[in-house]
């Protein structure tokens, strides 16, 4: 292959390395990504906890594998732990018991897994909302966006499915819920509760079927779509804020070797040493607290894990009657009747199905609206794109007013109010919450926007009180920086696009759709400060501290 | 500063109209200036930086001690009190915390500190060039030429029919998911049945001892299970749906409707535990307002009008169990329940 002389390593290590690398070519990747730059911002870091709480999940998980077995097989408990000795459980409850109070760390080893779940969905959904916020899922990121859609789904499956493992009695009373959901399905429904409980309800097949889903085709799909979605991140490089230097088409950051990796991997290790601290000082699932299945017995006052919470919360908010009339709606057939549960039907898959839907359409829905197929690597500055952020701001107050619900009970009992008029106050949140949200945001972000033109024209203000000679007092104000001033005015200036004539000048009734929501989206926008009308600025305001001549541009 | 402010959106200059486009920008004034830090002049700073990071590393490496402190010394096999666990589950978690923040925080001090903070520019490519989209359209065209897939419909006609009825034994494969080999008829079935049977007594749960009806008195509620449910086999699958809440009200304040009149003992009624929005056990009974509740999603039912739902997600009354005294004097069951007991299903009618 060497026509040229080969090159001779002189240090040990350098062998190895060159072992290495003329057969995998390293050298090439050390190229490709020794110092390939990634912008850097705070909020860049919820993907990287969403990663690395993901390694500490494989990690702790790993480890209970070794101790924990999923039998349903009845045992009676003869472990450490007093109070439930000589009470009838499952093997899986029994495992799981043995791996907190008869294997050394393996409680820890139990509350990292658990408190790393939680923080795994947590920070997905919370990297979703940083990247739709900022509009990081434009052109040409669209299909990432449905990747890391994908993955959160993923997580919440695999939330769920471990939740159930242990067999205890939260545990099997979610089970509970699934099946009564699952048993609203119409036609299919009992069927696919028989397959999935191998029989009736509970059975001894569910939670051993439950086990191989979670250890084994969840994680690898979440695997699978993070090397994609790590994949796509390197195809499209990152994106970063908007500002001065940074444009779209080049990459403003620092490089991975050393500054970048440094800072990530060093990242890695906070993560872990605080999800320690949690798993060391806060005790979760206390499941000898709890005790093991049963289907009588029931604590109240329990909480689902919090990511499936609006689930929960929009089963609650659903009402059973509307006045008189039931939602469980008995439809006569020539063979018999049969019964459409609505009153469980629509609450468990119409808000997640929205949400879903919604959020994975988004990409798309606002590019048809504002016609803008151009890619983006710089973000919006969430105020530069009030629509988009109104909208955001809708679905989270749906979200959470339906996760407020999950905990309607407990908000009752907290605050001495009627648990009633709880579920009637969230009702009409879950109604009129999103309009309220997407009105009132996209007020803010027009009135931070006006506020950053009036930065831009007469300058930020001193905190200095002036008196004039005539006795008058006013604010000194400063005029900004140019890097500051740039930050200010360079934004995407989108507008209301009236419906246009196709070619043969015709208005489709789509087209007409689409022209009123960017009416809806854009009839109020806030333009960045032009040049000229800065200078008309200064020409009617004494504007203080203009003397700073390298400040101006003319 | 009131002539700063614009009014309404509308009205103000401020927000342009969609024909007023304001294209002129600033021109980008670059990167600004990098600050040099103290460090990068300071040699005696980036030192004591240096020591930072170094101490960090010890910390970490004190950590990992710890942890072998609340391994083996706070900890040992069997019989640890439940105190004692506590107390190595908190060292433990404080011992990987140093360990971890040690090297974390040590690594992230070290590059923010010590290691050069210019940012540097690098231009982004195109995602996909025109010149390797025609050369890939032109490798495509010879794959599908050369495979004659286009040529040879029938080939591709019987190969996509193939395709689409090969998974399909696949699907079937998992009919066998429900392992009692029930008929798909009598699968649903028997969910209309549960362990009650005329004469089955009524006993309490768990200890399964039977319940005289003199035994339970006005604005009481026993939870109960039908006798020889704890020698059952499939325990819990019929426990599911065999629990059953007996309360006691005054017949005057029961609205009893045509046909139940006789499923009472003197203002003793016993009706299905299972909620019937997803299957909670009804834990919560409230005597004053006769009123039970799910504690899961707040299904509200009324005993005296024979615990139709008053309030929550609940689509219809609980089921009640038919019961009566037998000749000791003990509460039975007169008969199975007369409907499904538990979450509504499509073939429940």
């Amino acid at each position: 292959m060497s026509s040229t002389t080969e090159y001779t390593p002189k240090t040990s290590t350098g062998r190895i390395a060159n072992f290495v690398d003329s057969r995998v070519g390293g050298s090439a990747m050390v190229k490709e990504f020794g110092r390939k730059i990634f912008p850097d911002h705070w909020s860049f870091m919820f993907g990287e906890v969403a990663l690395y709480t993901f390694v500490l999940l494989l990690l702790s998980g790993t480890f209970l594998t070794f101790f924990f077995d999923p039998s349903m097989t009845h045992v009676t408990y003869n472990g450490s732990y007093v109070p439930l000795k000589g009470i009838g459980m499952s093997v899986a409850m029994q495992s799981t018991m043995d791996i907190s109070f008869d294997v050394r760390g393996g409680l820890f080893m139990r509350q990292v897994h658990h408190w790393s779940a939680l923080l795994f969905v947590a920070s997905v959904s919370v990297h979703m909302l940083r990247v739709f916020f900022t509009g990081a899922f434009r052109r040409p990121r669209e299909l990432n966006w449905v990747v890391g859609g994908v993955l959160l789904i993923l997580a919440l499956a695999a939330g769920f499915t471990g939740y159930s493992l242990p067999d205890d009695l939260l545990s099997g009373n979610g089970l509970r819920i699934i099946d009564g959901v699952i048993k609203a399905i119409p036609i299919v429904g009992t069927y696919i509760s028989m397959f999935f409980f191998g029989g009736e309800f509970p059975g001894i097949h569910v939670i051993p079927r439950l086990y191989s889903l979670h250890i084994m085709i969840v994680p690898a799909m979440i695997i699978l779509m993070i090397v994609i979605h790590l994949f796509m991140v390197v195809t499209h490089k990152h994106t970063q804020y908007p500002g001065p230097g940074r444009t779209n088409t080049n990459v403003v950051g620092f490089p991975v070797g050393p500054v970048y990796a440094a800072k990530a991997g060093g990242f890695f290790f906070i993560i872990f040493g605080i999800v320690a601290f949690i798993s060391g000082f806060f005790q979760i699932n206390a499941i000898w607290n709890y005790g093991p299945y049963d289907p009588s017995p029931v604590s109240a006052g329990t909480q689902p894990d919090w990511y499936i919470g609006f689930v929960d919360g929009a089963l609650r908010l659903m009402p059973g009657y509307l006045g008189n009339l039931p939602l469980e709606w008995v439809i006569p057939f020539p063979w018999g009747d049969n019964t459409l549960v609505l009153s469980v039907l629509l609450p468990a898959l119409v808000p997640a199905g929205i949400l879903f839907a919604v959020m994975f359409a988004w990409p798309w829905i606002e590019r048809w609206v504002t016609k803008d197929n151009r890619e983006h690597h710089v973000l919006d500055r969430p105020r530069n794109a009030p629509f988009r952020t109104g909208v955001g701001m809708a679905g989270v107050v749906w979200y959470c007013t339906m996760w407020a619900a999950a905990s309607s009970d407990l908000i009752a009992t907290h605050f001495l109010v009627s648990l009633n008029d709880v579920t009637y106050w969230l009702r009409t949140l879950f109604i009129v919450g999103p309009f309220i949200a997407f009105f009132v945001t996209r007020r803010i972000c027009l009135s931070l926007q006006r506020k950053d033109r009036e930065i831009v024209l007469h300058g930020r203000e001193a905190g200095i009180i002036q008196m004039s000679p005539e006795g008058g007092f006013s604010e000194k104000h400063e005029e900004i920086d140019v890097y500051k001033r740039y930050l200010l005015t360079n934004f995407e200036d989108r507008m209301y696009i009236p419906a246009q004539p196709d070619a043969a000048g015709h208005i489709s009734r789509k087209e007409k759709r689409r022209a009123k929501f960017s009416k809806l989206f854009f009839e109020d926008r806030v333009a960045p400060v032009t040049p000229k009308e800065l200078e008309e600025a200064h020409g009617h305001h004494e504007v203080e501290g203009a003397q700073h001549s390298d400040s101006i541009e003319k | 500063m009131g002539n700063h402010s614009h009014g309404s959106p509308e009205d103000s200059g401020t927000v342009a109209k969609a024909d007023d486009v304001a294209q002129d920008r600033f021109p980008d004034p670059g990167l600004p200036p990098h600050r040099p830090r103290i460090a990068d002049s300071d040699p005696r700073q980036a030192k004591r930086h240096e020591r930072q990071v170094a101490l960090l590393f010890i910390i970490s490496i004190i950590g990992t001690a710890l942890f072998f402190v609340a391994y083996f010394v706070l900890g040992h096999l069997g019989d640890m009190t439940f105190a004692e666990l506590r107390v190595q589950n908190a060292v433990l978690g404080l011992g990987t915390t140093f360990a971890m923040l040690g090297i974390g925080v040590g690594i992230v001090h070290w590059a923010k500190t010590l290691m050069p903070d210019h940012e540097l520019v690098e231009e982004r490519h195109e995602i996909r060039t025109e010149e390797d989209r025609q050369d890939a359209v032109e490798i495509i065209d010879t794959i599908v030429e050369e495979s004659g897939i286009k040529r040879r419909p029938l080939i591709r006609n019987t190969l996509i029919a193939a395709i689409a009825v090969a998974p399909i034994p696949a699907i079937f494969m998992f009919r066998d998911l429900e392992r009692s080999g029930k008929t798909a008829h009598e699968m649903v079935e028997q969910l209309r049945h549960t362990m009650w049977d005329t004469g089955v007594r009524l006993t309490r749960d768990p200890s399964g001892t039977p319940i005289k009806a003199a035994d339970i008195q006005i604005g009481s509620a026993v939870h109960v299970i039908p006798e020889g449910l704890n020698e059952a086999e499939n325990m819990l699958n019929e426990k599911a749906k065999a629990v059953v809440l007996v309360m006691r009200m005054n017949p005057a304040d029961m609205q009893i409707s045509e046909g139940r009149e006789d499923w009472h003992v003197d203002g003793i009624v016993a009706y299905s535990k299972i909620c019937t929005h997803v299957g909670c056990p009804i834990a919560l009974y409230e005597q004053h307002t006769h009123h039970l509740l799910c504690p899961c999603h707040q299904s509200t039912f009324d005993l005296a009008q024979e615990c139709k739902v008053v309030f929550g997600p609940a689509g219809h009354a609980l089921p009640q169990l038919p019961i009566m005294v037998d000749d000791e004097g003990y509460l039975v069951a007169r008969s199975d329940f007369h409907e499904p007991v538990g979450p509504s299903y499509w073939e429940r009618g």
